[in-house]
């Protein structure tokens, strides 16, 4: 008993230590708790799952492109027309708001291949422009009618609030005519 | 608590005695809402709102219980239960229609409420808190709404959950970790949905407890009035109950005279005829905008569209958020010992000519698509609303001559108070 009264020289009690190691044990569980229930709002692993798309790009003409489904959003793959490699080609790269060519967007030998989310950089909308007759916008790629975002023939932002480019999802030639997205 | 001239809570029998000795909750609401709460004489239609308010959040809870037991919270088939609910559920129609336009009719309220304290500065000490308060209220409505209306599962519901939770992309090296950890996923989709869900269910209760405090914090200095003069004698007020329950009463008649035209003959009016389309992940809607009481904040967050230091998507949800989140500051930035905008010649003007001009703007862009002349009359709008609260509000404050002030409530009421005569009482006081 008169241990737990006196206080001894260097003002540090058996109390004090009690103190500070039952807060720090109920603050240790405390946060042992808090990160199971932070870590439940992230991607369950069916989401994650669902992450790879296998895509067949052999029947796309040159001009034209097709909408595909990559984790539940659009993903545009084009088939880019001579005139559309020259004009994305004849803009110098380093004046664009997310300076990249054409060829950083495309891989290696498949250089007519230009696979991006349909996925406005800005908020979120599908630009238009993947499907036959859709208003492709002033420089001829896609335009997003949300609040006017123009991007040219390589998905790159040109015009409008889209901070930028439409992204190059990870992806590779599994062979010369499919390509696997994720 | 209270004034001293407040009537005591009297149990009227021995049950009524006995309840008040164990729990003294009758007492308790005698206090709060009967004739033992003694409030200004001169309130007018103004401080009908809250009450209004109140009473829409009791509507929402009910009817939202009732199709909660109806809806399923899952993306294969939220569409289908809601179109179940308007279709196969005894009175499922009726209960829908009174959920969505409650919303609608709740923010009405709370938006006169809030004007009403910008006009009259009810935010002013002694009420600051209360004034925080309900800004915590207004934040956790608006957060309810947006997921209300992600439920069922429409094209606007999908794409407006879609663009509100891309803002958080926005956020420097965080943003899209974050977004991604918000949805559950890539895109919104059944995780997104569901705890939606499981949110919208929740904070309507918890926003039930914020107003128990804005309520409490009342209580303690009375709410103001009209002349924005403080309660000085017992002339200066009535009791709640009756006076102000018939007069609350009466107001809550025409509220719900209008509210009920909406349901019954135009429910759709102020919904939009996409969010009768399933959601579809691949095809955005051509015009996507917000229910119309979110049209002023996604004013401001369009308005930017130039790169400065930051990127124009970030601008543009600082800006949104801040313009919500200034009003906290309100009790500071705005100086003048005298409340009432009756007695503030300059305030009352760039409340008239330059608020709720701006405001007014703001809502018709908010709704408009973003093109020109739309884009730039937001940019100045927007500018206007930050000068507004910014500078304006503290400037005026300090330079303003103000009008004399009443002696009393019973003097701007009855022309004359008997008190009044003994000082020289024409200066401002407050
Ligand atoms: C602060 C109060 C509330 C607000 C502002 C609010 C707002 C909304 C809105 C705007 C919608 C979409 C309406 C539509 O387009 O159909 C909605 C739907 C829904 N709400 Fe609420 N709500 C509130 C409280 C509640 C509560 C307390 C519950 C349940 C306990 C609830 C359950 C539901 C359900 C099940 C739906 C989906 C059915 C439907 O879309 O009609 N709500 N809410
Ligand atoms: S989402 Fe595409 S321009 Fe805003």
């Amino acid at each position: 008993m008169m241990a737990d009264t006196t206080v001894p020289a260097d003002g540090v009690d058996r109390r004090d230590f009690i103190n500070i190691a039952a807060v720090s044990a109920a603050g240790v569980g405390g946060l042992a708790v808090v990160f199971p229930l932070i870590s439940q709002m992230a991607p369950s692993a069916d989401v994650l799952a669902e992450s790879t798309t296998e895509l067949d790009v052999s029947a796309i003409e040159p001009g034209q492109s097709i909408k595909a489904v990559f984790r539940k959003q659009p993903l545009f793959v084009k088939r880019l027309a001579p005139q559309e490699i020259a004009a994305a080609n004849a803009v110098d790269a380093s004046s664009l708001r997310d300076p990249q060519t054409l060829a950083e967007r495309t891989k290696e030998g498949h250089g007519d291949i230009l696979v991006t989310m349909g996925v406005c950089t800005h908020l979120g909308c599908v630009p238009l422009g993947a499907v036959e007759g859709e208003n492709k916008g002033e420089f001829d790629g896609y335009f997003c009618p949300c609040h006017g975002s123009h991007y040219d023939t390589a998905g790159r932002i040109r015009k409008g609030p889209a901070p930028t480019n439409l992204e190059v999802p990870d992806y590779e030639f599994t062979s010369d005519t499919t390509i696997t997205v994720g | 608590m209270s004034f001293p001239w407040a009537k005591e809570y009297k149990p009227a029998n021995d049950f009524t005695k006995w309840v008040d000795e164990k729990l003294p909750l009758p007492r308790l609401v005698y206090n709060a809402v009967g004739a033992g709460y003694p409030v200004p004489r001169n309130l007018n239609y103004m401080w009908n709102f809250g009450v209004l308010a109140g009473f829409c959040l009791v509507l929402q809870i009910i009817t939202g219980v009732v199709l909660a037991m109806h809806y399923a919270a899952n993306a294969e088939v939220a569409f289908a239960t809601t179109e179940h609910i308007m279709r196969n559920v005894n009175w499922g129609w009726m209960m829908r229609y009174m959920h969505a336009n409650g919303a609608s009719f709740f923010f009405l309220a709370l938006y006169i409420h809030i004007f009403r304290g910008f006009f009259y500065s009810s935010y002013k000490a002694p009420r600051e808190m209360i004034w925080l308060l309900g800004v915590v209220i207004f934040l956790l409505t608006m957060a309810t709404a947006f997921m209300g209306y992600v439920l069922p599962w429409g094209q606007m519901s999908f794409w407006g959950a879609k663009v509100i939770t891309g803002l958080f992309g926005a956020i420097p090296l965080v943003g899209e970790p974050l977004q991604i950890w918000l949805v559950g996923g890539f895109a919104p989709d059944n995780a997104a949905l569901n705890r939606f869900f499981s949110l919208h269910f929740l904070l309507p209760f918890v926003i039930a407890g914020v107003v128990i405090l804005h309520i409490w914090a009342l209580h303690i200095p009375g709410s103001s009035n009209p002349t924005g003069v403080e309660v000085k004698q017992e002339s200066d007020t009535v009791p709640f109950h009756p006076y102000y329950t018939a007069k609350d009463g009466f107001g809550l008649g025409v509220f719900l005279i209008l509210y009920a035209a909406f349901v019954f003959f135009l429910p759709n009016l102020l919904g939009h005829a996409d969010n009768y389309i399933e959601a579809n992940p691949l095809a955005t809607p051509a015009h996507i905008v917000p229910e119309w009481y979110f049209y002023p904040f996604y004013a401001i967050l369009r308005a930017f569209t130039f790169d400065f230091v930051l990127s124009a998507k970030l601008w543009g949800v600082l800006a949104m958020f801040s313009s919500i989140l200034l009003w906290f500051l309100l009790p500071w930035l705005d100086r003048s010992p005298v409340r009432s905008g009756h007695y503030r010649p300059l305030f009352r003007k760039f409340f008239w000519f330059g608020l709720i001009p701006c405001m007014a703007v703001l809502f018709v862009c908010g709704g408009a698509p973003a093109e020109e002349p739309y884009v730039m009359l937001s940019q100045i709008a927007t500018a206007y609303y930050f000068i507004h609260f910014l500078v304006i509000i503290p400037i005026v404050s300090s330079i303003e001559k103000p009008e004399p002030l009443p002696y009393s409530i019973t003097e701007a009421v009855l022309g004359s108070d008997k008190d009044a005569v003994l000082g020289e009482n024409t200066t401002p006081a407050t």
